[in-house]
Parts: C-alpha cells; structure tokens; sequence
C-alpha cells in the first residue's frame, strides 16, 4: 500500500515534464528552409574557393554537412529537441531519395543524349551485315530480333514453371518436400548469370553437341527467370486473404478453380510486377549469350539454329571495336533495350491494372 | 429444400489441440439455430466441421458423424466440395470476390462450378437471389461495379445472396453481423427470417438479443477452462432457454453472471 502511493508520487511531477507548456510552441517561419538551403550552399562554395578544393563533389558535400548540422541546431534551439529529431529524420529520408535518384538519372541522361542521335529507322531495321568496325550505318535488326525471340523463348519456358511452383508452394506445400523447393529456389536465385550459361554449355553442347543457337541461350535466362518469378509470385499469393479462399470453397468451387478464378486474379497486378522485373533482369544478361548464342552479325530469325545476336552482346561487341562509330551504335543500341524493357513493363502494367482487383463506388 | 442435420459424438481437432469434444445434436430443418457461448468455446468450429470447411484449416481434423437428411457428411467416397455445395456459409467478415463486379459475384457460385446458363437466365438468377438478399432496390443501377466498393453492411448481404445463388439446402452464418451497425445488422436479421422458410440456417452469434430475436432454437456452448475442449451444454427452444434453462451455466452466461 505505502509502496503504491510512493510510485503515485513520484510519477506527477515525471508527467509534468512531458506536458507541453503551451499548446503553441514557437516555429522556424517557412522561410527559413530555402534560407538555411542558400547559406549552406554559400558556405559549401565559400569553402571549397577558400580551401582550394578542385572537386565540386566536396563542395557539395560540405553544403550537405553544413545544411544537417545548422537546421538540427536551429530547430532544437527554436522549436525543441522532438522537432529537430523529426526534421534531421526528414533530411536524411530526402538525402536518400535524391542518392538513390542521382544514378538513375545520370544515367537516363547519358544513355538518351549519347544514344538518341543515333536511334533511326535506318539502325532499328537493317543489321550490321557486311558493316566494318570504322564505318558509320549498321543496326541492330539482327540483335532487337535476337533479344526479343530469346527473352520470349525464356518466359515461355520459365514463366509457367515458376508460376506453378509459388501456386503449390502457396497453396498445396506442405513438408519436406516443399521445404526443400524453397530452399533451392533460394539458392537459384544466387546462381550468377555466367554459371547457368556454363551449365547449359556442357548439357547442349558439349554432351548434346547441339549448336549455337538462341534456343540455348533460352534455356540459360530461363534458369536465370525462374527463381525470380517463384519468389515473388510466392509474395504475391501469400498476401491474398485466407477469407477469399474459403468464401470460395464454401460455395463448393474446388480448390483448383477456386486457385484460377479467385486467387490468381486478385494477385495479378503483383505477379506482374515480379515477372516484369526477372524479364527485364534477363533481356539485360550478356554473359550466358556470349556463351550459348556466340553472336552475328547477320539476321538469323531461326531461334532454334545458328548463332544470333541479342542487344547486350551488341552494345558490348561494338564497344570492344572501340571506334567512334562502333561507340555510337553501342549507345544507340543501349537506349534501345532501355526502351524495349520499359515498353514492356508499361504494357505489363496496363494489363495487370486492367486485370487487377477493382475499388471505388 | 430445407435438410435436418443429425450430428453425434463430433470431436474436432486443430493438429493435437482438441477444440471441441463429443457433440451431440439435432438441427431443424426449416427452422433458425443459434449457437451462442464465450469466445473460445467451439461454436465457429463446430459450425465449420457442418460444412466440411474446417478440415480446410491445415491440422484440421474431425470425428464423429455429421447425418444431413441420413446421409453421413463424413462417410466414405463423400466429397467435401459436393458437401459444401449443399451446405452454404456466410462468414464474420464480409468477403466479396474483389475481382468482381456485384453481378460475377453472385453469378460466381454458379459460373465457377462451371454451370452454364443463358444470359436471361443468368440475369434472372442474378436478380431473384439479389432481391432475396434485400439488396437489389440498392444495386440495381451499377451490377458491373466491384462487389468491394458497397458498405459492409451491402457487402454481406451480396455475400448471403452469393450464397444463396447456389441453391443450397443449409446455411450457416458465422457471426454474419459482428462487423455491421445496428442497421445493417437489423436488415440481416429480417432476411434470416424471411430466408428460414428456404434454408435450414444455423447462425453464430455473441449477440444474445440477437440470438432472442432470430433464432427458433438456442445451443449454449461452454469450455471448463482456456485450453480445454469447448462442449455443448444444452440445445432447446429459444423460448425456453432465454426464459428457464435447465442448466445453471447457461443461465449465468445469458444473465451475464460470467463470460
């Protein structure tokens, strides 16, 4: 009793300190954000001429520095140690944004202004056929036809399987069995791109003696594809409601249909996404295509025989000329896969947002 | 058509976790059957293992017999979906199929159990079971928008008339109002009754007004303990459980003494 009435005592004048003296604390004015912006960004210059500094990188860096610091400073005296805390957090959120954005960027950017000039009708439709390192013209008809025949060939193959395994891993696994499913389709995921066109080497063609041919090179992304499609297909199933699964049974819709008609459905606009990204992840592989699909300069439309080409094999082939007129086909053909993955994606996305669960009144 | 349910020695089990043990009970055909008692004590349960749902439930497993119309639910070469075609289910949450549109939500039961029907046909059936479910005055003018942008009150009852499109012969309700307000709740409990005619239905509730209100028959389910199996303490007429039970557990519990 005598020790309840301790704790009672002591914990008023702890409650007190937390109360807010006033329900208007004092505020920074707006101004002082773009404020504190340009006198870092002073500082940072100032700094940098001062100091003798040669890389506008640093002088940035010590802007950023200066920015953190005197706005942490600022608000604690000014607004408290809860508002600066807040506005340090909001600092680095958008520091992040603007580090992960910096790559992308630049890299849109150089591709499209070194590219672009070079993507004509011309380059989309003839090949490099009888084309020497040096001299202007080529294209990449042959490569565009590889790419999209071996990235279609590949999620043909490995689309389906990967589908079905993420619907019984989901919906029918239980075990060892499954167990084991998802712990190498872990470990496919980390197989990296060079050792799965090594494997596919020694089957087809060494053991096999098949050519070269796409349909190799397929067989590669595939194994490459799959893992990725499981994974996130399995993500996507396993946020689907148990309720929706059970309203279905219990109108007597066996689980099959009920798993086509109910719960791929809902997940689509997902499932989309994660096959999206293995596609775009293969249409960029080079490694098992040098292997497999040893490259041409001529169009070979036939997917199951011959050598062939694919856009990454080519951005690296006419880079390794190192002429100007190869670096110019190379930058061209890399806008142009750019493009093709994200026509793609976009298209993929339309389908899934057509498809997908729908809201609104 | 309306089916009596005769179940006897049932004793369901979640892996080795004994939910419910050696119940006993008949179910009216024609008639509404409520299933009140504390939380934990089985009446969901119980209610699943009618319809085969709760073997659906990874570690689910049931003994006993399970008799609708004589013929054992759990007998041998019987299969679950067939049961469960017959043996309809409306659950706590409404759940409508958010791929579709109102109309492909109450056709799904139909559709997906692959019955073809003429689009008049369809359209007719669609209508009939809507306006059984007091819905259709409300939906009429936008069948092709989703089921998921109604009120959670419209929502259930989208889900009673997708139920019901497939012409079962018993329906359970798993605490079909527990989500929804008084109004919504009120608009449930006059489609139970007008549905009882129909259906044999059989309703979970914590609502014991509710249970006063809609059902013919009251089963009070009780567990000794947390961890002990959950048991059926007594099933009578409403009348006579509400006003003089025979036993003092289910007196209690309804005066609010416990639980």
């Amino acid at each position: 009793m005598s020790q309840t009435s301790h704790t009672t005592v002591k914990s008023a004048p702890a409650a007190a300190d937390v109360r807010p003296k006033t329900l208007r604390p004092p505020r920074l004015p707006r101004w002082s954000l773009a404020a504190l912006l340009l006198g870092s960004a002073a500082v940072g210059v100032a700094a940098g001429l001062l100091g003798g500094l040669e890389s506008r990188a640093q002088w940035g860096l010590i802007a950023a520095l200066v920015f953190v610091v005197a706005r942490f400073a600022l608000t604690s005296a000014v607004e408290g140690r809860r508002q600066a805390v807040d506005r340090l957090a909001a600092t680095l959120v958008w520091a992040s944004f603007v580090l992960a954005m910096l790559p992308l960027a630049s890299l849109l950017w150089e591709t499209v202004s070194r590219g672009g000039p070079g993507v004509d009708w011309y380059f989309l439709t003839h090949s490099m056929n009888g084309v020497l390192s040096w001299q202007d013209g080529g294209g990449i008809y042959h490569a565009l036809l590889g790419t999209v025949q071996q990235v279609a060939l590949a999620s043909v193959l490995a689309i389906p399987v990967g589908l079905l395994t993420a619907v019984y891993l989901v919906e029918y696994g239980r075990g060892r069995l499954a167990k084991a499913i998802t712990f190498f389709v872990d470990v496919m995921t980390g197989i990296p791109s060079i050792v799965a066109g090594l494997f596919v080497l020694s089957l087809w063609i060494m053991m096999l003696d098949l050519g070269y041919s796409g349909f190799a090179g397929a067989l590669a992304l595939s194994i490459l594809m799959m893992p990725i499609v499981v994974r996130s297909t399995e993500e996507m199933l396993k946020l689907v409601p148990g309720e929706l699964r059970e309203a279905s049974l219990a109108l007597g819709i066996p689980k099959w249909r009920t798993i086509l008609k109910v719960v791929l459905p809902t997940a689509i606009g997902g499932i989309t996404t994660g096959v999206m990204l293995a596609l775009a992840r293969i249409a960029g592989e080079t490694a098992p295509i040098i292997l497999l699909v040893f490259g041409n300069n001529m169009i070979n439309a036939n997917v199951f025989e011959g050598a062939q080409s694919s856009l990454p094999l080519y951005v690296y082939e006419q880079w390794a000329y190192g002429t100007e007129a190869a670096y110019d086909r190379a930058w061209a053909a890399a806008l142009v896969l750019i493009a093709l993955v994200m026509i793609l994606n976009l298209v993929a996305r339309g389908i899934a947002r057509w498809k997908a669960p729908k809201t609104g009144r | 058509m309306a089916k009596r349910i005769d179940v006897s020695g049932l004793t369901a089990y979640y892996g080795a976790h004994k939910a419910i043990e050696d119940i006993t009970m008949h179910v009216e055909p024609g008639a509404v059957t409520a299933f009140i008692g504390p939380s934990g004590c089985g009446k969901s349960t119980f209610l699943r293992t009618l319809n085969r749902m709760h073997e659906v439930t990874p570690g689910g497993r049931v003994e006993g017999r399970v008799l609708l119309d004589n013929e054992d639910l759990y007998g041998p070469g019987v299969d679950p979906v067939s049961v469960r075609r017959t043996i309809g289910m409306v659950f706590q949450r409404p759940n409508p199929f958010p791929t579709m549109s109102i109309y492909d939500n109450v056709a799904a039961g139909i559709r997906l159990n692959g019955g073809a029907r003429r689009k008049s046909e369809m359209d007719e059936l669609v209508e009939r079971n809507l306006r059984g479910a007091n819905l259709w005055n409300e939906v009429k003018d936008r069948l092709a928008r989703p089921g998921s942008g109604l009120s959670g009150g419209q929502q259930q009852r989208l889900c009673i008339a997708r139920a019901t499109a497939v012409a079962p012969d018993v329906l359970l309700m798993d605490e079909p109002c527990s989500a929804l307000d008084p109004v919504s709740t009120l608009a449930i409990e006059d489609l139970i009754d007008k549905l009882k005619s129909e259906y044999t239905i059989v309703i979970v509730t914590h609502n014991m007004q509710q249970a006063a209100r809609v059902s013919d028959r009251t089963a009070f389910f009780n567990l000794a303990a947390i961890g002990q199996p959950g048991k059926l303490i007594e099933i009578d007429d409403t009348q006579q459980i509400f006003s003089n039970p025979s036993v003092q557990a289910t007196e209690d519990y309804i005066s609010g003494r416990f639980g």
